[in-house]
């Protein structure tokens, strides 16, 4: 029969137009039609989409319990490998002879800047981070008015507690901190060795 | 007569409420204040209807791919066409260098005047019609075959390849399918005797010409020309948004591209107007007697298994109640009309969600060597149906439709060449 691929076109059409109305599922509900409602908008502002666990957007930095104890050591392994080139890092910290300075035992950036606007998510940084300091977060809320200013996060910005991680991310986390307990340099040498005092 | 005696007869509204505006005035005035009334409506309601439809058409193509379309301006996205309205007049009017001015200035406005102009004849119910010329549809045909003037102008004065490739298919495919359109119509001319649509759609009172064979080929015939006149899909060629970025209105920004998309809707909903007036009864409502309808409503309600006897009883009564009331025609002629009007406009969006664009040896292929010969053939069907000898009418007519689509199937079947083999080559 001639056309008859046109009207089953035409009625696979109308059976998707009318699967979106409660009074057409209705009628095709009483024809014996497949009827579920299959409206996939998400409307935004009004309602948000259940993200997965592993959605990411753009990278922050970790902390232990007080912001100062950032895991980070500023060895720039990430601005290193960054294909964007958004990150932009200032150290490890110096006093004026020099010599590194640390807090918890550990060197530490002076400044740390991700720039948003460039970040591509690709989560380079993240895997390539021997410190596991760096984390992907899943806020994607962060629409500004300026371009340059505050879409550039700086340090303070971009720290975030292993808590807010271990929150969004449960799965990650665990194993992060698994792999950072083993990592954990043993209790048997009880004094540490103690750091040459600056005569 | 008193104001609230105008509602009395909704039938007769608009045709009382303007006799009674037009007894206020002095009499020497009232022939002109007719022909200003007049105008003044249809150049007032004709932008109203395009923005509505433009609505309708994101409404309905949103929730054939599963979208919800407009919803944020007003309720249901109703003030959306007003916002579009207003970002269209504050854009910016660009006009290419080297292009034509003052033609790129007239085009779109020569493409919109024929399309208002086609509402004066348009009987949108009964006594319900601007002017009932009595050359109303040669006038119909006339008018609108205007707008591929327009679009080879907005083509050319743009001077770009793309408006240029987009004008020069509109023009080929306008001029194509007014062939098969008017050799449609024709049959309807036949049997009505009467240029005028008025006098058409009074003929249609018994019964709608969409129900005879004659009527049923001939009304197919004539949309789906009428839709490659207007350049709507499946037979967008002209603006074929993935080949030509936008066709003939390319290089149109602001309000004069508002002004074509203006074009483009009042003239689909001149086609599926005059397609109602002159095929599906235009203001009548179907020719069912109030008995056949009561009957068959009350028989579908009382044996819908779905439902609770109860239900089943007392909804059989109301539905025989209906069925008596409809024989005082309840519904004005007008609502007839648009109701009728508007469900072609959904089959026309229908038809956008539905089917990819035609190719442009498909699209010719369809105008000259399906449907001419069938509107010609369809000419002699309605010879056929008019002639008083034949009793059984429908059986030759059936016929000589049949055989003629089934002839025309098989010779316009695209022949598979056979492989080549080249000699040479080995």
């Amino acid at each position: 029969m001639v056309g008859r691929g046109v009207l089953k076109g035409m009625w696979l059409v109308l059976r998707e137009f009318l699967s979106t109305y409660p009074l057409g599922r209705m009628v095709l509900r009483v024809t014996g039609q497949p009827a579920g409602n299959r409206l996939v908008t998400v409307q935004y502002p009004d309602e948000k989409q259940q993200h997965a666990e592993r959605f990411r957007y753009f990278p922050f930095l970790v902390y232990d319990q007080t912001p100062d104890n950032l895991r980070c050591v500023a060895c720039k392994i990430c601005e290193q490998e960054c294909p964007p080139q958004c990150i932009h890092i200032v150290g490890p910290a110096k006093d004026e002879q020099g010599r590194p300075l640390k807090v918890h035992g550990r060197t530490y950036p002076v400044e740390f800047d991700i720039d948003t606007s460039i970040c591509m998510s690709c989560r380079i940084c993240v895997d390539v981070c021997p410190f596991d300091a760096i984390e992907m977060d899943n806020q994607y809320e962060m629409s500004s008015t300026e371009r340059f200013g505050e879409m550039a996060f700086n340090k303070e910005k971009l720290l975030k507690s292993n808590e807010y991680f271990q929150q969004i991310k449960p799965t990650e986390a665990s194993v992060v901190d698994q792999r950072l307990e083993a990592k954990k340099p043993k209790p048997a040498p009880t004094q540490p060795p103690t750091p040459p005092s600056a005569a | 007569m008193s104001f609230l005696d105008l509602f009395r007869n909704l039938d007769q509204l608009f045709v009382n409420v303007s006799g009674w505006l037009l007894g206020l005035l002095p009499d020497w005035l009232q022939p002109w204040a007719s022909i200003a009334m007049r105008i003044g409506v249809i150049a007032a309601i004709a932008p109203a209807i395009m923005m509505y439809l433009t609505w309708i058409e994101r409404k309905a193509i949103a929730r054939m791919q599963n979208r919800y379309g407009p919803t944020r301006v007003g309720i249901y996205g109703l003030a959306q066409p007003l916002a579009d309205g207003l970002k269209m007049l504050n854009k910016e009017d660009i006009v290419p260098r080297g292009a034509d001015r003052l033609v790129h200035l007239i085009a779109p406005v020569l493409a919109v005047a024929p399309a208002i102009l086609l509402f004066a004849v348009m009987p949108f119910g009964r006594n319900l019609i601007a002017a009932d010329l009595n050359v109303g549809l040669l006038y119909v045909f006339a008018i609108s075959s205007i707008s591929s003037y327009a679009i080879f102008m907005g083509g050319w004065a743009s001077r770009s390849k793309f408006s240029v490739l987009g004008a020069m298919r509109g023009v080929a495919q306008i001029v194509s399918y007014e062939v098969p359109s008017v050799l449609s119509a024709v049959a309807v001319i036949m049997v009505t005797g009467s240029l005028s649509l008025g006098t058409i759609v009074e003929s249609q009172a018994g019964y709608w010409f969409v129900f005879t064979p004659w009527g049923f080929v001939a009304c197919l015939i004539f949309f789906l020309s009428g839709v490659a006149e207007v350049n709507r899909t499946p037979f967008d060629m002209p603006e074929a948004e993935s080949e030509l970025v936008g066709g003939f209105h390319t290089e149109y920004s602001g309000m004069k591209f508002a002004l074509w998309y203006m074009a483009e809707f009042l003239e689909s909903f001149a086609v599926c107007a005059f397609t109602v007036a002159l095929f599906l009864g235009g203001w009548h409502g179907p020719a069912i007697p109030f008995w056949v309808l009561a009957l068959a409503l009350a028989i579908l309600i009382g044996t819908a298994r779905l439902l609770p006897l109860p239900v089943r009883g007392v909804g059989a009564l109301v539905m025989v109640g209906a069925g008596v009331f409809w024989a005082a025609q309840p519904i004005p002629s007008w609502i007839w009309f648009l109701s009728k009007t508007y469900f072609l406009f959904f089959v026309l969006v229908w038809f956008r969600g539905t089917f990819p664009r035609l190719r442009a040896d498909q699209l010719m292929g369809l105008a000259w060597k399906f449907f001419l010969p069938l509107a010609l053939v369809n000419i002699l069907v309605a010879g056929v149906w008019l002639m008083p000898q034949t009793p059984v009418r429908w059986a030759p007519c059936l016929l000589i439709l049949w055989g003629a689509v089934s002839l025309l199937v098989a010779v316009n079947k695209p022949s598979i060449t056979d492989r080549r083999t080249y000699v040479l080559a080995d």
